[in-house]
């Protein structure tokens, strides 16, 4: 074999991820130093052997402490730095590897949850000497909890305990015991010594009673390709390409399953089906895609596919809901909020979410569940969680691509929890206990939700802005445009006009003052109801009466009330009226006409004054004026 | 019968499509830094495998620290055109002017104006919220927790206590307004991954990196290239002619040349993979004091 064959096939061999857990002193780095380090001579003796003038490195007689190549990182520690996991890169002829090692130390539930997250493996390192301990047990629940189904247990240090195969199976009889409740299907136990390397890279012959193989060989062999879900195709689209008129792509990773051409598929959350046309890649169509390839996919039928949308088969759908139960590791050194509206990302797919209950929070020492009201970093719990827009998911256990989400505080955007979904919850299960307390508030019209929760729950604060100005002035075209604004930019708001409230709510009033008085008082009282529900109320109205503008004001609360002032005079109105009223009143057909017969009194106590012909600027002011005061965004 | 699994080398290009696209689709001002060097071909060519059969959505950046190696620049503008790439060239332009260079200033100096201010002034002209990088996580010790998509305030610092747990494939890309994220594509590749890459895809990669007679001149123990007259004169006349290669593509006086006879990827990676040196031991601004790279990335070198 020359070299080019040998990269030949190199370039073939797959990629094995496996975490390490060990408590502190275990010898963790000793071992994971000895894999990279005679990994390295491994392949350098390989490649020296392909040489003609081969001049092999001994290994014999060195004294090297492992641990030390892996340092890097303790200085680090020190000066603060956090390290959840460090991932380590080595490589076999046969497989590549990549260890996420974790620290032992305090964040241990934070640390393995972030590094076991991608891997297919966990390694769980014992000392000999001290067998099964309760750090254990907490690494196999934690291993279990991420649904990774291969378990080493590595015995280490059995060079102090002269090798001596009673104190192996005494030990894995003890973890057979306590593993039985976790599931975790795939289990095997290795005698080694990490310092003196017996069973890490070859075989020992200080141990013949053990007829295994050699950790490394374990690693190398281990079948985990089977263990991605192949059966539940979906394609939680990422981006859509569309290079061209006549090119759209719908480009993911194929989260699970197996997407072929020609298959029928439903878009979630549209329903709308068509076919697989093509499977496009930089190196060539494809007849189908596997996870986690990453392919693009077009289309027969020009349906509406977008980010965050999902291809499924519709004979085989997943969950498609708002409610789940899920188990929820709390990752943030804030503790949980439980009004806190978060987002939520689960495959390519963005939304709010809130954590409606905890069902019980669990000890990892000893798997006991307990009653909490509010989880803290590292906490582990059972949770219901509700989100705006419906996920399509499936349980973490059978498909961990489309079960797994993190939760992202909206404020200070950390990465606050991270959760895998075990299930839908079925709307109802939630008991509702309405206490003394609150069945008095209901007595008094109160409703159980406080002020802050509309505040986290819509990220603004309930608020009126009261536009006034002639008719004509554009106060109208203010209105619509800012709530429109607002909208887009996620808030909950409503317009009330003079148009709208006057053909239903207020039909039997007309113009005269005492009924512009009636109508402005009705008006104010719907204001303040949205206000107290948190939502934001764009009121439009050329309420010409200062008197008027103050009792408004009084009803919704001063607080909460926000004078704008369209400041056009009349003959600019009479030009910018898109209807006839100033000419049928020229006429003498009509009369109450703010600004000809009706005083207007132009408010000198305005928050913000308008120039009608600005309309962009206007607009602007008053979203920077919301945002200063903290009405929206609140946060 | 059909096969369900992927090489090590696909799995990896798969991951970073992945991270490529996520970046795009959710961030509204990304760039792609691109030094040059083998892992920005690689990272390149991973940028355009996401998009095809569209175009890159995305600018390019070379931040020109002046001093890079005259064949990085042939080779950028070759293939800036003849692939049609969108490319953003930025350099230190006061500092430029002033003269600034190794051989007056000291490595220090000139990297903190050449590459740390000029991104930081490109970054912030361009007002980008999302910047590529082709570090790998076994490049160096210290680079080993690395997060894929590294957190910046809005002075572009990095803050080490203020990093966000990432998991599974899903990445936190909430910022506010000026913040600024770092993107790592390649972070689970390694240097023998890089090169197999380069090997299967056929990728183009500028010719230092291959062993060839080269002019050099030993300065502390490092073999400098003679690149151009710049050089003072005390070092040029001291130059001999050896046959080297470069390891690592940077500064020309700051990156040392390795000797070697490996002019193919193959002789590379044999060579590589049975001596016993990390790569980045051969870049002097390592040996800098006190500049850890911890050092540097809190102040916003990559
Ligand atoms: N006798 C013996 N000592 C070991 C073995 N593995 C590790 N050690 C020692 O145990 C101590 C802790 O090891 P280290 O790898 O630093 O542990 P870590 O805290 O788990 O990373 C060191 O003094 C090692 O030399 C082993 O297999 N046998």
């Amino acid at each position: 074999m020359n070299i080019k064959e040998f990269l030949d096939q190199d370039q073939k061999k797959d990629l094995l991820r496996f975490l390490t857990a060990g408590s502190v002193d275990d010898g963790k780095s000793t071992l994971i130093g000895r894999l990279l380090f005679d990994s390295k001579k491994l392949y350098e003796d390989q490649l020296s052997a392909l040489k003609r003038d081969s001049k092999r490195v001994g290994h014999a007689g060195e004294e090297i402490d492992y641990a030390l190549l892996l340092d890097g990182l303790k200085a680090e520690r020190e000066q603060g730095i956090t390290i959840d996991v460090a991932y380590r890169y080595f490589s076999t002829a046969k497989r590549k590897f990549i260890i996420a090692d974790t620290p032992g130390h305090e964040q241990y539930t934070r640390n393995m949850i972030t590094g076991g997250s991608t891997a297919n493996l966990a390694v769980i390192l014992i000392d000999a000497r001290k067998g099964v301990i309760t750090q254990t047990r907490r690494h196999t629940f934690l291993v279990s909890l991420l649904g990774i189904k291969h378990v080493v247990l590595a015995v280490n240090k059995m060079d102090l305990v002269d090798y001596d195969e009673k104190v192996f199976n005494k030990i894995v009889e003890d973890y057979k015991e306590f593993v039985t409740q976790l599931d975790i299907p795939d289990i095997n136990f290795i005698p080694l010594s990490a310092l003196k390397g017996d069973n890490v890279v070859d075989v020992s012959d200080k141990m013949p009673w053990y007829h295994g193989k050699s950790l490394l060989e374990f690693l190398e062999t281990v079948h985990v390709s089977s263990d991605r879900n192949f059966s539940d195709m979906r394609y939680p689209v990422q981006y859509v390409l569309r290079p061209t008129l006549d090119f759209r792509g719908f480009s993911a990773k194929v989260a699970s399953g197996i997407i072929r051409k020609g298959d029928e598929v439903m878009v979630l959350p549209s329903r709308q089906k068509s076919k697989v046309k093509s499977i496009v890649t930089y190196d060539g169509d494809l007849d189908y895609a596997f996870p986690p390839q990453a392919v693009t996919v077009t289309l027969e039928d020009e349906i509406d596919v977008s980010r965050g949308d999902m291809l499924v088969h519709p004979d085989n759908p997943p969950t498609v809901s708002r409610h789940f139960e899920a188990m929820l590791v709390w990752m943030d050194e804030e503790k949980m909020d439980p009004l806190t509206q978060f987002y939520i990302k689960q495959t390519t797919h963005t939304t709010r979410a809130k954590v409606d209950h905890i069902d019980h929070k669990i000890d990892v020492n000893t798997l006991e569940k307990h009653d909490v009201d509010a989880l803290q970093l590292n906490d582990i719990a059972k949770v219901v969680i509700t989100t705006n827009e419906p996920l399509y998911f499936d349980p973490y256990k059978k498909n961990k691509a489309t079960g797994a989400f993190i939760l992202i505080d909206p404020v200070t955007h950390n990465t606050s929890a991270v959760g895998m979904i075990t299930g839908e919850y079925k709307e109802g299960k939630l008991d509702l206990r309405i206490t003394s307390e609150q069945k008095d508030k209901i007595h008094k019209g109160q409703g159980l939700i406080s002020q802050d929760e509309y505040v986290k729950r819509y990220n603004q604060k309930g608020s009126t802005i009261w536009i006034s100005g002639l008719h004509g002035s554009g106060k109208n075209e203010l209105a619509f445009s800012l709530e429109r604004k607002l909208f887009d930019l996620g808030a909950t708001v409503i317009t009330l006009d003079g148009k709208s409230t006057r053909m239903g709510l207020s039909r039997e009033l007309d113009f005269s003052p005492a009924d512009r008085a009636e109508h402005l008082r009705r008006i104010a009282h719907i204001a303040k109801l949205l206000n107290d529900q948190g939502i934001i109320t764009i009121c439009s109205f050329a309420s010409n009466d200062e008197n008027i503008r103050n009792q408004v004001a009084e009803i919704i609360g001063k607080d909460r009330f926000h004078l704008a002032y369209m400041d056009a005079d009349i003959d600019y109105c009479k030009k910018n009226a898109d209807d006839d009223l100033y000419e049928r009143f020229e006429k003498g057909e009509i009369s109450n006409i703010p600004g000809l017969d009706l005083e207007f009194q132009k408010p000198e106590n305005a928050k913000l004054v308008m120039n009608p012909e600005d309309m962009q600027d206007n607009l602007q002011k008053v979203l920077d004026y919301l945002s200063e005061n903290k009405i929206f965004p609140a946060g | 019968m059909e096969s369900y699994s992927l090489s090590n080398l696909k799995e990896l290009e798969a991951e970073s499509i992945h991270i490529i696209r996520e970046v795009a689709a959710e961030f509204e001002n990304p760039v792609m830094l691109y030094s040059i060097g083998k892992d920005s071909s690689v990272m390149v060519r991973l940028a355009e495998k996401a998009f095809y059969p569209g175009k890159v959505p995305f600018p390019l950046m070379h931040i020109d620290s002046k001093w890079k190696f005259r064949e990085m620049i042939e080779f950028r503008d070759k293939y800036v055109k003849e692939k049609g790439w969108d490319l953003i060239v930025h350099y230190n332009k006061k500092a430029y002017e002033q003269g600034v260079g190794p051989f007056t200033h000291g490595s220090k100096v000139h990297t903190d104006l050449m590459k740390t201010q000029a991104l930081l002034e490109a970054l912030n002209k361009y007002k980008f919220d999302a910047a590529f990088g082709g570090a790998r996580r076994d490049e160096e010790k210290s680079r080993a927790k690395e997060r894929i998509y590294s957190f910046r305030d809005k002075y572009h610092q990095w803050d080490p206590k203020n990093q966000r747990p990432e998991l599974w494939d899903i990445y936190n890309a909430k910022i506010h307004k000026g913040e600024s994220i770092r993107v790592f594509p390649l972070s689970n590749w390694t240097e023998l991954d890089i090169w197999q890459y380069i090997r299967l895809e056929n990728i183009p990669i500028v010719p230092l990196y291959f062993a060839k007679e080269r002019p050099v001149v030993d300065i502390d123990g490092n073999l400098i290239l003679v690149d151009d007259e710049r050089m003072p004169e005390e070092y040029r006349k001291k130059a001999v002619m050896k046959k080297v290669r470069f390891r690592t593509l940077g500064c020309y006086p700051l990156t040392g040349a390795i000797e070697s006879e490996a002019d193919t990827i193959e002789k590379i990676v044999e060579e590589m993979m049975t001596v016993t040196k990390s790569e980045r031991t051969t870049r002097v601004i390592d040996f800098d004091q006190e500049a850890s790279m911890e050092q540097k990335k809190r102040e916003g070198y990559f």
